[in-house]
Formats: structure tokens, C-alpha cells, sequence
């Protein structure tokens, strides 16, 4: 029995007299201790994916059909007080800018006691000890003084870390990560996502982390969603997604990467770009950017083929050459 | 002096960038910020010269500094052997014309107000005020089409165009002058992945066809790799290693270069291990004594708090560290 079990998710937008579908019946489950990656571009539906799990869809995006099941019990039907016990406590959530997830005008410790405090019925030097202990898993230099800092006094890649002890705080079995690392430098990124994977790792958390970054992905993650247009496009074991992707999306993507070409050539690029929610094309969202698009692709929604272990929708799967990597991946 | 080949495109010659201080008599003293000390770079003809370094560097300043938005506090930045850097604006208006720049944020540097052709025709009407109507429509069209831009889409606003295409038209409007010297400060960093390749193969093909110089800003390292000649390494305001893109990849010489190298992501499932920097960036209120990245090297000795390494010659490379003058990397 899977973690979380996510069931033809649909989500939509309903805008004056249209409503806008962001996500088209979506569908995968993460086991304990499991951590997946979802990529894709603005507007492929990967935040909202995010964000319906954990019922935080901003109004009025509403969930329309389908499950989130969680610890066998549908999380998507909760009402606001019975999903403030998952939210937070057993599923955390870790967003892109530090600086805005955090109160500028909290200190740090504040901050961590009150989190725990609404979780657990404990006294406050226990909630204090319990946040110091978090702020030393996540290698925060003496983490009885920072207690006492402010958000601003922190550069970037600390308050990163100390969001990220927050998350661990309740101990949750899943973390959701929304483009954790994104506006952070390379050589910091690399230290949180070490440290993210490791603090997986050992505690047997299961991470989502949602990113536009491959590299990073791969790095990370133990399997890959693919996302295009409000739709799962391909799926599959890291490993097997990067070195011999099936979609032409997802071929598309790896290909355009500069480590990907020979230095000074032209790149290979998609062209086009991802369509806007009130114009998405009938049959396969993404026929008009697609090398191998045909009538029947104009007209036919696929579906996810192929073996559990890595599926993709296309319907010309088999018509597609054997993927050659270029450069970086050997 | 000025069209010899031998002389390079553009000189930064020890150029300092303060911003702050002041203040003392009503009000407290304000901090002096030290955004760059000491650069000296040459640009070439034909060059796409990169300067990469995390935030904080003074990559984005150096890049206004040459393009003459904010003035060096010291130092100076010769254009094709003409120091530029003290002229005010009428005498610099003919090596604006050649000048142009590209910014980060096409959803900010592109006005809402104004539709795209007449954002386009704002440079040509300004550098070439004889110039007949005729004549600007056909030359808007022209760079249109070669950044592949549909030139029917003069009419429209800003908002009416996704992230790539409107870096596509700031790409258009720099181009608009037929200029020699294009900076681009990180014009790929707010764009999607498949979206960085359409725009990279237009900044390339415009390269190609109209021999340009570029002065690439990023932060992006697998981008300098594949579009960038040579690249300069920068940390707190100071060059640390200068050197031909190749060589770069290949044979990464100071260390700050050798863990920056460490952490840019690979697909190639070789996992995460960069090399360990202890501490943080200090900021360029404060900086380190000596050589600034002695804080966070794992080569630092007692000399490299004391002095300051110069930019050397170290093969095809130059360096500033002493670790790898005396060996020790």
C-alpha cells in the first residue's frame, strides 16, 4: 500500500463564464520513504499538483474529481480544521523564496516553537529543545544563538535551511518541496540538496520535490514525473527517464541542455512554447511543438503505455527512433 | 588608433566601484559597499566573454559599469582604444550607438506602454532622427525576421507575449543600432529550459551574422561551457580566474573555481558532492583581509590573509591565488 495515492486528480479554475482545467486527471502514488520528482516548465500544472495535495489551492481553484489518499484516508475531501492535523504535521511543505515563507518579524525560534506547539501538546523548553535539535540536523552553526535571530539577519542558503528544519519539525512521513533550491546559488544549491537528500534518507521521509531543473532531479530523485499541459506525460525510474526518454517532450527537454550539445553549436530546441490553460490543442497538448505529430495526434488524447516501471503518453511511442544522447550522459 | 585589429574591443583597466558612504554631519555614517575592486579585463573582437560568479559578485555592476550606467569610481573603460568612461552624454552618444545591452527580466526592461514597434523605432529615431518612415519600418521588419519574430506583431503590447518571446524582442531592440558590443546580463536565467535554447540559438545566429561581441553575464556554468569563448570567475567584486572556456572545463585552476565547477548539477546520475567551502559569502561591506576568498579556501595559509594575490599568468590561465603560484592545488 502506497504512502499517498493520487487518483485522476482534476483541478480547475472557474473564470467568470469559462473555467480553465489545470490539471486533467492525474495520477501516481510515493511510497515511504520514496522521493519523486515532478518537472516540467511554467504552466505544465506541477505547482498546483503540489498545492492540491495539500488542499492550498488558492481561490477559486477548486479540485473537481479524484483522490488524494493519504494514510488511507482521503485527504481531498477534508474540511479546513480536520486537514490542519496532516498539513504541516504529517506532510510539510517547502517553498521557493526562504524570505517569504518565513515572518520577518518572528525569530527563528518563535517561529519553530509555535509550529510545534500547534502540533503537540508540549511545554515550551521541550518545543525549544526539539527545534534546537532540528536546526543542528540541518548544520545550522550554533543553533542556540540563531534561535534568537530574525529571519533577515540569515543569508539566503541558512534561511533555506532553517525552512527546511521547519518541515522536519513534526516529523512528517512526506515533505513537498516546491522548487526548493531555485533561487539560490549553484554552490549553495548543491549543499541543500545534499543535505535534503540525506535528512531523507535517514529519517525515511518521502520527498516530492517539484523543479524545472533536470540535473537537479536526477541528482535527487529515485523516479520522475513528467508534466506538459496539465498532464503526466512520462514516468518512470530516474535513471531510466534521463538515459532513453520515451516522450518527445521529455526528449525535447533533456536535448535543449547546453551539456547536451557540442560547445558552440546551435542548440536543439523545442520550438514554440507551452500553451496558455484556454488554448490547449485538441488531441495531444503537445502536437504543434511535436517533430512526429500526425492527424491522429490532433485528435486523439494518449494515454500512459508501456511497462510499470516507465510509461509514457504518446501514441507513436513505437514509431519513435531509439533515443541517442549527444554529449553528457554516458 | 582607433579601427587597428591589434587594439582590443573594450579595456577595463583596474576599475573600483564604491556605492554608500557619505553621511557624518546630521546623519550616521553609511557603510561603504566595495561592489568591485580592482578588474582589468580585455574584451576582443569576436569574443563572447563570460563573467560568472554567484550573487553578490559584481558581475551585474562590472556589466553597468561598462556600459556606462553607473560610472567607476575608479579606474577606466576604454572602447576600441577611446576611454569612454569620463565623457558625458553627447560625446559618448556615438559609442552608445555601438553599445547596446540585454537584460535579465524581459517582463520588466520592455515598456508596457509602448507598443513593440514603437519600442523598436525609440533607438533609431534618437541615433538617426533624418531617417524616413519607410526606412525604419523596413529596418524593424528586418530584425524582426532575424530573431525570428513575426513582424506583424508590431501593434501589439508587451503583455500580449510569453517569456521567450519578449527577450526575443529586447534581443530585437539591441540589435536595432547594428551595434558591435552587445552585454547581456543573465538573459536566459528568467526563461524556461526549452524556451534558454530558442533564445541562446538566436543570440549565437545574430553573432554569427553580424560579427558581435559579447559580454555574457551568468550565473549558469553549463552555458558558459557551451556558448562562451572566454570566461572570467568572479567572487566579491575581485577577478580570481581568467581564462579560455576550454581550458576552464578542463583544468579548473583556483579553488573557488574548482568547487563552483563542483556544484553545477549533471544529468549524468553522478550525484551531488560538491567540494566543501566552510562559512558563508561575506558581504563587500566587510571584506576579508588578503585575498578575499581566504575565509572559505581549504588551501588558505597565513599569507593569504595578509596579502593580496595579483591575476597571473599560469599557463593559458591567469589566477589570483597564491596556493596555486607555490603548487600547493
Amino acid at each position: 500500500m502506497a504512502l499517498l495515492d493520487v487518483k485522476d486528480l482534476e483541478v480547475e479554475f472557474p473564470l467568470g463564464r469559462k473555467t480553465l482545467k489545470a490539471l486533467h486527471g492525474i495520477s501516481f502514488s510515493l511510497n515511504k520513504g520514496e522521493r519523486i520528482g515532478i518537472v516540467g516548465e511554467s504552466g505544465a500544472g506541477k505547482s498546483v499538483a503540489a498545492f492540491s495535495i495539500l488542499n492550498l489551492l488558492s481561490k477559486p481553484g477548486r479540485i473537481s474529481a479524484g483522490e488524494v489518499i493519504f494514510e488511507n484516508q482521503d485527504i481531498s475531501k477534508l474540511n479546513r480544521d480536520q486537514m490542519r492535523h496532516i498539513r504541516g504535521n504529517r506532510i510539510s511543505m517547502i517553498f521557493q523564496d526562504p524570505m517569504m515563507t518565513l515572518n520577518p518579524v518572528l525569530t527563528i525560534g518563535t517561529q519553530m516553537t509555535e509550529c510545534l506547539k500547534a502540533h503537540r501538546a508540549i511545554s515550551k523548553e521541550e518545543a525549544r529543545q526539539i527545534s534546537i535539535s532540528k536546526l543542528r540536523d540541518v548544520m545550522i552553526p550554533s543553533p542556540e544563538n540563531r534561535m534568537d535571530s530574525y529571519p533577515h539577519e540569515l543569508s539566503g542558503g541558512m534561511r533555506q535551511r532553517v525552512v527546511i528544519a521547519i518541515a522536519l519539525l513534526t516529523d512528517p512521513s512526506i515533505i513537498v518541496a516546491d522548487e526548493p533550491t531555485t533561487a539560490l546559488d549553484v554552490t549553495i544549491q548543491a549543499e541543500i540538496m545534499a543535505l535534503m537528500l540525506e535528512l531523507c534518507a535517514n529519517n525515511n521521509v518521502g520527498l516530492i520535490l517539484i523543479t524545472h531543473d533536470l540535473a537537479v532531479v536526477s541528482q535527487v530523485t529515485e523516479r520522475i514525473i513528467v508534466m506538459y499541459a496539465g498532464r503526466i506525460v512520462e514516468e518512470g525510474q530516474t535513471q531510466d527517464v534521463i538515459t532513453n526518454p520515451k516522450h518527445p517532450y521529455t526528449r525535447g527537454l533533456i536535448k535543449a541542455l547546453p551539456q547536451e550539445n557540442s560547445p558552440g553549436a546551435r542548440l536543439n530546441q523545442i520550438r514554440g512554447s507551452m500553451p496558455a490553460l484556454d488554448a490547449i490543442p485538441a488531441g495531444c497538448s503537445f502536437n504543434p511543438r511535436c517533430d512526429f505529430a500526425d492527424e491522429q495526434c490532433h485528435k486523439d488524447i494518449p494515454q500512459l503505455t508501456g511497462p510499470k516501471t516507465h510509461t509514457a503518453a504518446c501514441i507513436h511511442i513505437d514509431r519513435i527512433p531509439a533515443f541517442q544522447s549527444t554529449g553528457g550522459l554516458t | 588608433m582607433t579601427e587597428n585589429t591589434k587594439t582590443p574591443l573594450v579595456e577595463i583597466e583596474n576599475v573600483e566601484m564604491r556605492f554608500g558612504g557619505g553621511g557624518g554631519f546630521l546623519s550616521s555614517p553609511q557603510p561603504v559597499v566595495k561592489a568591485l575592486n580592482d578588474v582589468s579585463l580585455t574584451i576582443e573582437k569576436g569574443d563572447a566573454f563570460c563573467l560568472v560568479g554567484e550573487s553578490g559578485c559584481g558581475k551585474s555592476t562590472l556589466a553597468r559599469t561598462v556600459i556606462g550606467l553607473n560610472p567607476p569610481s575608479a579606474g577606466q573603460i576604454k572602447y576600441n582604444g577611446n576611454r569612454i568612461d569620463n565623457l558625458n552624454s553627447r560625446d559618448r552618444q556615438p559609442f552608445t550607438k555601438k553599445m547596446q545591452m540585454i537584460f535579465q527580466n524581459p517582463y520588466a526592461s520592455l515598456n508596457p506602454r509602448m507598443t513593440v514597434y514603437q519600442t523598436l523605432e525609440e533607438p533609431l529615431k534618437i541615433h538617426y532622427p533624418a531617417m524616413s518612415r519607410a526606412e525604419i519600418r523596413s529596418k524593424v521588419e528586418e530584425v524582426m525576421l532575424s530573431v525570428g519574430n513575426d513582424p506583424t506583431w508590431g501593434e501589439r503590447y508587451p503583455h500580449e507575449f510569453s517569456g521567450g518571446q519578449r527577450q526575443r524582442i529586447s534581443i530585437a531592440r539591441a540589435l536595432m543600432l547594428d551595434p558591435e558590443f552587445i552585454v547581456a546580463d543573465e538573459p536566459i536565467s528568467a526563461l524556461d529550459v526549452s524556451i534558454q535554447a530558442q533564445v541562446l540559438n538566436v543570440m549565437m545566429d545574430a553573432q554569427k551574422e553580424r560579427n558581435l561581441t559579447y559580454l555574457f553575464i551568468t550565473h549558469d556554468l553549463s552555458v558558459v561551457e557551451h556558448f562562451g569563448s572566454r570566461v572570467a570567475v568572479m567572487y566579491l567584486g575581485r577577478v580570481c580566474e581568467l581564462s579560455h572556456t576550454n581550458d576552464l572545463f578542463k583544468t579548473p585552476r583556483h579553488p573557488y573555481t574548482q568547487a563552483l565547477l563542483s556544484a553545477i548539477p549533471k544529468i549524468d546520475g553522478s550525484g551531488v558532492n560538491p567540494v566543501k567551502m566552510s562559512g558563508e559569502v561575506p558581504t563587500a561591506m566587510d571584506l576579508p583581509s588578503g585575498c578575499v576568498f581566504h575565509t572559505r579556501c581549504p588551501y588558505a595559509k597565513e599569507r593569504c590573509s595578509r596579502e593580496i594575490p595579483a591575476l597571473q599568468d599560469n599557463g593559458d590561465t591567469k589566477t589570483a591565488c597564491f596556493a596555486v603560484e607555490e603548487g600547493r592545488v
